[in-house]
């Protein structure tokens, strides 16, 4: 997508555009040609104005009212409503998305090419971008979807290509087949099923969080109001919600990464745990995989060994008396890649040189190799092949079952209702009560984090701010 | 044909230990144009510079007196750089170590007794401390940075030595030079060769560098102080705290630097004058990078560092070279390091002229 959007050059090869051999050597001439781009991760300035943020994504933007004028005009055409005058900051995930996406309709594309745009929407906001979407290519707009969700490809879609590891294996017309023979077109083997626990009766709470609250981590972070729950031993919760209401500052207070007052907000069993350290926490059992793997779960500039002491090196005895045995970090680096079919040169590779996937399967290996008591585990499948995912899901409910309470925050609502056994909902910093997985529909969880069970006035003015917006 | 850049898949190990040499060699290189500029016979005056100094044994001690400063510092520094902790201020502790050192050797002059010299080093390590606490108190309370703040300090140092040399402190028999009293027997380092000036702290870098380099490979905090440097997101996951590393690795470098501040007033100088280092806290910072903030690399960096100073000194008396021209020996070769640098992440390759990029508007 990148050589198609002119962000790199393919070392062979060609590109067709309408007929004529194309090679865009910038995104600048790419548009020219009529291409326009929605990356996953949006490029926004917070601080500025949506019609600001056009302004300097167009190659030669008008003055700024006629500017503010072809907004509205454009976004509401598409039913895509934006104010051109509020700041980034301010909107949620899913107009920042129309923002991108209104950027590029003011170029008047040809084709659009969308990567993953529905990883941070409800499900209502979805099911509006595809009524968009549909309407643009009635217009005779070409579109290029890529997703890992196969539903929405099936939904959306009226061709399609797989892709594995960066080859073309297939193509398929997505409505004549089935979500599950695309998917192991997709990872080239039979799918492994999960297998699902049975239900279990109610066993004694192992994790508990009650009135937690947690000042905002900067100026676009969320605070934390009066958060309760707790998890069973041998019990997976689900933390739904959309990007930016309080997960960060949530997985942080959970980890120990930020401390919190008073001590008994949260604790392990009957222990008050909520003022000590991460390190502190690991040797009472509780064991963290955060969101971002690179920089954060492991450091990618160190090998796979070295990794292992970042959160292994008390609980795993790789440092006894603070000296670091090289061998045993390297022995516990080998498990890890053998028992989670880590692809990696071995111990000494470094962590930055494995792909995602991989380095999310060694992340979430070597937490739970310390057979963890409590599991809190942020955003597992990220970007990650669904071969992965699957293995990854497997070691989480491996793990509950054999005792362990633990906690999966994601924006993958298919991946909480796959694997958790209740689901809580997290909006504008505010957990919702969690409920039975089996006994709760999509359409309530997407109401849920779409924030109308709010009471805070904070909630409300959102909400009204919304709907004037509408 | 034309020369492109591309990124490495994993950074490249030997070329780590190679850019150092190839910026080594560059230096040597240029060195030889600006000699044929300057209308001298690059040749002879590279032979001066670079052969003379180390061709008799008392060549090399001298090397091992004028490394020992940089090398105790580059190693202090190397420490703080790799987490991400930027001190540039340790020719200012170096100062203030050597006035505490100072303080100690005046104020028992004369007398005798073997814990006066043990005295002067804690006095100066302490006294380092003691000044890098100060950019450590304003980087972990304020956040304000700690590169200027300890550049800025270094001037106060050199204030402080000023007042104190050129007023209370004189040598009451100098002739009204700006110097203190030489300092007695007691107070002055033992010399480990006679007839050299090899002295005990030449020893006490090195020890220190290998103490280093187990601190850094083999413990837990070494592993903390890089983590913090590399990943700070990491070092908060794994439970390390940013404040401590830097509180400890300011408080190290300042500790070192004092001492290589004590060695210098009680070893080669034997006395406090103004110019008591010739920019060793500086040049430690190219040290530092040259020897790949490695304390085994560093060793060896403090060698050719200070290599170009004796050089620089024989060349002027034979070739009639400016000062300055140790000064650019040694910027370029920091210059050329940096440049180099760019080898270890990425690869050069020649590519021909048909596979550029063609575009079609």
């Amino acid at each position: 997508m990148k050589s198609i959007y002119g962000l790199l050059q393919p070392d062979a090869g060609e590109i067709l555009w309408n007929g004529q051999p194309a090679r865009p050597a910038s995104p600048h001439e790419a548009r020219r040609l009529g291409i326009g781009m929605v990356f996953q991760h949006f490029s926004l300035f917070e601080a500025l104005t949506v019609a600001e943020n056009i302004a300097l994504g167009l190659d030669s933007p008008p003055d700024r009212r006629v500017l503010a004028k072809r907004i509205r005009e454009v976004s509401e055409a598409y039913g895509l409503p934006l104010d051109p005058h509020r700041e980034i900051h301010s909107l949620s995930v899913g107009e920042r998305q129309r923002v991108e996406i209104v950027r590029c309709l003011l170029q008047d594309p040809k084709l659009l090419i969308m990567d993953e745009p529905t990883s941070v929407l409800t499900p209502q906001e979805v099911e509006r971008l595809f009524e968009t979407l549909r309407r643009l290519a009635s217009e005779g707009c070409s579109i290029l979807y890529i997703s890992h969700k196969l539903h929405e490809i099936k939904a959306l879609c009226s061709r399609a290509t797989i892709m594995r590891g960066g080859k073309v294996v297939g193509s398929c017309d997505p409505a004549a087949e089935t979500a599950r023979s695309m998917a192991q077109m997709m990872i080239g083997a039979e799918l492994r099923t999960l297998s699902r626990r049975g239900a279990r009766g109610v066993s004694e709470p192992k994790l508990v969080v009650e009135n937690l609250s947690l000042p905002a981590d900067g100026p676009f972070g969320t605070a934390l109001k009066q958060i309760g729950f707790t998890v069973g031993a041998g019990e997976i919760l689900g933390i739904a919600g959309i990007a930016g209401n309080g997960q960060t500052e949530l997985s942080q207070a959970l980890s120990g990464e930020r401390r919190v007052r008073p001590a008994g907000a949260i604790r392990i069993g009957a222990k008050p745990i909520a003022h000590l350290s991460a390190e502190q926490r690991r040797l009472l059992g509780l064991c963290t995989v955060p969101e971002e793997r690179n920089g954060h779960a492991a450091v990618p500039e160190m090998s796979l060994a070295g990794n292992t002491l970042l959160s292994a090196r008390n609980r795993m005895k790789l440092a006894p008396g603070g000296l670091i045995r090289a061998g045993l970090a390297r022995g516990y680096a080998e498990q890890v890649i053998r028992d989670f079919g880590v692809k990696a040169r071995g111990p000494e590779a470094l962590a930055g040189s494995l792909s995602g996937g991989n380095l999310q399967k060694y992340v979430v290996g070597r937490e739970v190799l310390q057979t963890p008591e409590v599991f809190i585990v942020s955003q597992p499948t990220w970007g990650v092949d669904a071969g992965a995912a699957t293995a990854i899901h497997q070691a989480l409910m491996t793990l509950a079952q054999n005792g362990a309470a633990a906690v999966v925050i994601s924006q993958d609502l298919d991946e909480l209702l796959q694997i958790t056994d209740r689901l809580a909902v997290i909006n504008l910093g505010h957990l919702s009560e969690a409920r039975p997985t089996a006994e709760i529909s999509v359409a309530e969880i997407g109401l849920l984090m779409g924030g109308l069970h709010g009471t805070e006035p904070a909630a409300a003015e959102e909400k009204e701010h919304a709907v004037h917006v509408a | 044909m034309s020369l492109r850049i591309e990124p490495r898949r994993e950074p490249s190990r030997a070329m780590v230990w190679l850019t150092p040499l190839i910026a080594i060699a560059l230096t040597v290189a240029s060195g030889w144009l600006l000699f044929l500029a300057l209308g001298l016979d690059p040749a002879e005056t590279l032979y001066q510079f670079l052969i003379v100094p180390v061709e008799s044994f008392y060549g090399w001690t001298e090397l091992g007196v004028k490394a020992a400063p940089l090398i105790l510092i580059a190693t202090g520094l190397a420490i703080g750089f790799r987490a991400n902790v930027w001190n540039i201020g340790a020719e200012g502790q170096l100062i203030i170590g050597a006035v505490a050192a100072g303080a100690v050797a005046l104020a028992f002059w004369g007398e005798e007794g073997w814990w006066i010299l043990p005295a002067m080093c804690v006095a100066g390590a302490l006294g380092g401390m003691a000044y890098a606490a100060i950019p450590a108190f304003l980087k972990t309370r304020f956040d304000v940075s700690e590169i200027l703040t300890s550049l800025m300090l270094t001037y106060v140092a050199v204030q402080v030595l000023g007042l104190l040399v050129y007023g209370p402190w004189k040598d009451p028999d100098g002739y009204n030079f700006p110097q203190t009293r030489m300092f007695t027997d007691a107070a002055v380092l033992p010399i480990l060769v006679e007839g050299t000036r090899l002295h005990l702290g030449v020893l006490v870098a090195g020890v220190i560098a290998v103490g280093a380099w187990f601190l850094m490979g083999r413990t837990v905090f070494g592993f903390q102080i890089q983590v913090v440097g590399q990943a700070p997101a990491a070092a908060r996951f794994a439970g390390f705290s940013r404040k401590r590393v830097t509180w400890f690795s300011l408080l190290l470098s300042g500790a070192l630097a004092g001492l290589a501040g004590t060695f210098e007033a009680a070893g080669p100088i034997g006395q406090l004058i103004p110019q008591l280092t010739p920019g060793y806290g500086f040049t430690a910072i190219i040290v530092a990078f040259l020897g790949r903030l490695h304390p085994i690399g560093i060793v060896a960096a403090g060698l050719v560092m200070a290599l170009s100073y004796i050089g620089g000194e024989n060349a002027q008396v034979s070739a009639g070279l400016p000062t300055a021209a140790t000064g650019v020996f040694q910027g370029m070769l920091l210059f050329y390091l940096l440049a180099a640098d760019v080898l270890v992440r990425y690869r050069l390759r020649w590519t021909s002229a048909q596979a550029k990029p063609v575009t079609v508007s």
